[in-house]
């Protein structure tokens, strides 16, 4: 198999007046090269870059543990013709998806350089605030269309709320970022500075799957593969649901809105179920909560709908969404990534036109202010 | 008696290695459990205080819940209802880190089980304990207790020390299926690892309820390792899982199978119908949406009637009054779930002890 789609656009794809001008709550910019950074990185940081690159808590340097199942986790047709990885280069990205669904504001999710991560803080301070300036040069100031996160290292929390700090003053960002798999779990008192501050500004805070928290994958091991791997990206949304919840983060910081990020929402019904069968037998473990946790789900967090559960069924598809609630979802298309969700086949079940809107448009507007 | 009614999960509980096991242990362990005080080792999964851990009026004076045979009798049949019972012990052999002591330890809890359990009453039945830290030393235990039928199923942690589909499991899972024992995986974990991908949680709430994903991450790792498709008559037990993660779940695997499944070319079909043919789970707890129709719904998404086991999970506290049996099932799977699903399930089941 070649290593490169070169699918045409199609005609109708370019044409389509889509009846809805979309969210797209989840689209991966990335770096053209590493030297895009340069003129936001100092001498010293670029030099590190290039002398000890970056420091993950994983085996290689060069790709992921993981082999995935497409060079670098793209759709084999996202590839730009001017070159560079998919995702780099803006007038493709206008041409294959912004454009063609109408693609009303789309928001930047960046994993290039994965700086939740950096084990050298200093390194990840000055990374992150690079990364954070390249989002607004290379794609926000150059499309009105494409939205961007603040981006911080939640394990250096003081780093992170003088980067918030700088990056609100701006006006340009529209939420703060952290990684679910962060070196503790993210109801922990730690993290809630930022969860302070972000309340404050009245920024959500979006949390993407990914990252190198240092522990398994799963809570029996490593596994051996990417099918196995792949999967528990939606186990680690639940644990940090259940985190975020059980801590008490919704009760101590009550105007704070928490926006899942591609950690889909089949898993959502179930996980509130377990939470709130379970909390009598451990209510008194948790004093601090004063509601039943799904009760805390239904009215601080967010879901973007990618990658989207698939039951042979469109019914039970149905029966999933009205259980978590058409309130919660955002529409997301994860491109150019391999299991990207077209939005105009992505719910394989009828929805009425007041619900298409909300899924794919006013409920991101009402959260992100757009 | 009246009605028969199997119930897959019970716990008797173990109180000591220097008192309950002692008569068991050979000299040499006597010996290093006494001078060396190796004891206590209830898991860090089930504080014998929480209210989980023992409902409150199935808590003998004094002692652990499950400890008292003529009080587990009363409330697992008189109460609940059961006309068999299978025993799953959860004293912590299995997350000891010496092999040889772990596997001394798995030999006491089976000898005691064997000898102060099952021949004690003939409604009772019980899982191998086995040492998976070493599975040459498992295999020896399967074989030593296999002889006795009253033995039904193995017994090992929902997380132990890697995940279950490993290729160094398997010639457990050649004896599993030899002796027609399924492999019963109950919640519980070895703290090898942190309970999830996030790391280690503040309270016991967030614990168990990631526990769920750990039985998720286990099925995941038989299927994708190829354990089914080498063992194909092995069936798996969940045992406190939970359940109604399972549509979602199964969703989700098999679209992640579709796309990714050039790597592991041996799995042939869906993960849904392989889980199907496969898992089956304990109904204590259930985790039940709150209505009738999500109840049905749920059942009806998870697409088999075969899958699901009577379970009362005695003496944990996961529900109130004399029915264990979670609300709005329907009555098509209540029927199966209590003799014929179990029976299935548990070939070495014979009724008639």
């Amino acid at each position: 198999m070649s290593d490169v789609i070169d699918r045409p656009i199609l005609e109708k794809e370019a044409t389509a007046a889509t009846r809805l001008r979309i969210v797209d709550c989840d689209i991966h910019p990335s770096l053209h090269s590493r030297a895009d950074l340069n003129e936001f990185l100092p001498k010293r940081w670029q030099e590190h870059l290039k002398t000890y690159g970056d420091h993950l808590r994983t085996p290689y340097i060069g790709t992921t543990p993981y082999p995935r199942s497409s060079p670098i986790i793209c759709r084999r047709d996202a590839w730009p013709p001017t070159g560079g990885p998919p995702g780099s280069d803006l007038a493709f990205m206008r041409k294959q998806h912004l454009d063609p669904y109408d693609v009303e504001f789309g928001i930047l999710q960046v994993l290039d350089l994965f700086i939740f991560s950096q084990q050298n803080l200093e390194f990840g301070a000055a990374i992150q605030r690079a990364i954070n300036e390249w989002q607004l040069a290379f794609w926000a100031h150059r499309d009105p269309r494409l939205r961007a996160s603040i981006l911080v290292g939640q394990d250096d929390t003081v780093a992170a709320l003088a980067e918030i700090d700088r990056c609100a003053r701006t006006g340009e960002y529209i939420q703060i970022n952290i990684s679910p798999r962060a070196n503790e779990p993210l109801g922990r008192r730690r993290y809630w500075p930022i969860y302070e501050r972000a309340q404050e500004l009245g920024l959500p805070l979006g949390i993407h799957v990914g990252g190198y928290g240092g522990h398994a994958p799963t809570g029996g091991g490593w596994p051996s593969y990417y099918c196995e791997e792949h999967q528990s990206n939606a186990h680690t949304m639940a644990a940090q649901l259940a985190s975020l919840v059980i801590e008490g983060v919704p009760e101590r910081f009550p105007a704070l809105k928490i926006v899942f990020i591609e950690g889909g929402f089949g898993w959502i019904a179930s996980a509130m179920w377990r939470m709130d069968q379970h909390f009598a037998r451990f209510r008194s473990e948790v004093p601090h909560l004063k509601r039943r946790p799904s009760e805390y789900v239904k009215e601080h967090f967010w879901f973007t709908t990618q990658p989207i559960d698939e039951p042979d069924e469109a019914k039970h598809l149905r029966q999933l969404i009205e259980w978590v609630g058409i309130e919660r979802l955002l529409f997301s298309s994860d491109y150019p990534h391999w299991d990207y969700d077209d939005a105009r086949f992505a719910f394989k079940t009828p929805l009425t036109e007041v619900e298409r809107k909300k899924i794919f448009s006013t409920n991101a507007r009402a959260v992100y202010k757009l | 008696m009246a009605v028969t009614r199997i119930d897959c999960d019970i716990h008797p509980a173990v109180g000591g290695t220097r008192t309950t096991l002692l008569p068991y242990l050979d000299d040499h362990w006597k010996e290093q459990v006494v001078s060396r005080a190796i004891d206590g080792l209830d898991l860090t999964s089930y504080p014998p205080n929480m209210p989980l851990s023992g409902r409150p009026d199935w808590r003998p004076k004094g002692g652990k819940p499950g400890s008292d045979l003529g009080m587990v009798q009363k409330g697992a049949f008189d109460q609940l209802g059961a006309s068999h019972a299978i025993c799953n012990v959860l004293y912590g052999a299995q997350a000891v880190y010496d092999p040889y002591m772990a596997s001394a330890f798995c030999k006491a809890i089976n000898d005691w089980i064997a000898a102060e359990w099952l021949s004690a009453d003939s409604r009772l039945r019980a899982s191998i304990v086995v040492p998976m830290q070493a599975p040459d030393l498992a295999v020896e235990e399967i074989e030593r207790r296999a002889g006795d039928s009253r033995f039904v199923s193995i017994l090992v942690l929902a997380q132990g020390e890697t995940l279950l589909g490993r290729r160094h499991f398997w010639p457990v899972y050649q004896a599993a299926e030899k002796y027609q024992l399924p492999l019963a995986i109950h919640a519980g974990s070895a703290y090898r690892f942190a309970p999830s991908s996030i790391g280690w949680p503040s309270h016991r709430y967030e614990y168990y309820f990631v526990e769920a994903q750990a039985f998720q991450a286990q099925i995941l790792s038989l299927i994708y390792e190829g354990v089914f498709g080498k063992f194909p008559n092995l069936k798996v037990v969940l045992m406190e899982s939970g359940v109604t993660w399972l549509p979602a779940f199964m969703w989700r695997a098999n679209k992640t199978w579709r796309g990714v499944r050039v790597e592991v070319p041996w799995v042939e079909r869906e993960p849904a119908s392989i889980i199907r043919d496969h898992i089956r789970v304990t109904m204590q707890p259930f985790d039940a949406p709150p209505d009738r129709t999500g109840v049905e719904d749920v059942v009806d998404q998870i697409g088999s009637d075969k899958m699901f086991l009577f379970a009362s999970d005695y003496p944990h506290w996961q529900f109130d009054g004399d029915d264990a049996i979670p609300p709005h099932l329907p009555q098509h799977i209540v029927s199966r779930m209590c003799v014929d699903n179990p029976l299935e399930t548990f070939p070495r089941l014979k009724l008639a002890a």
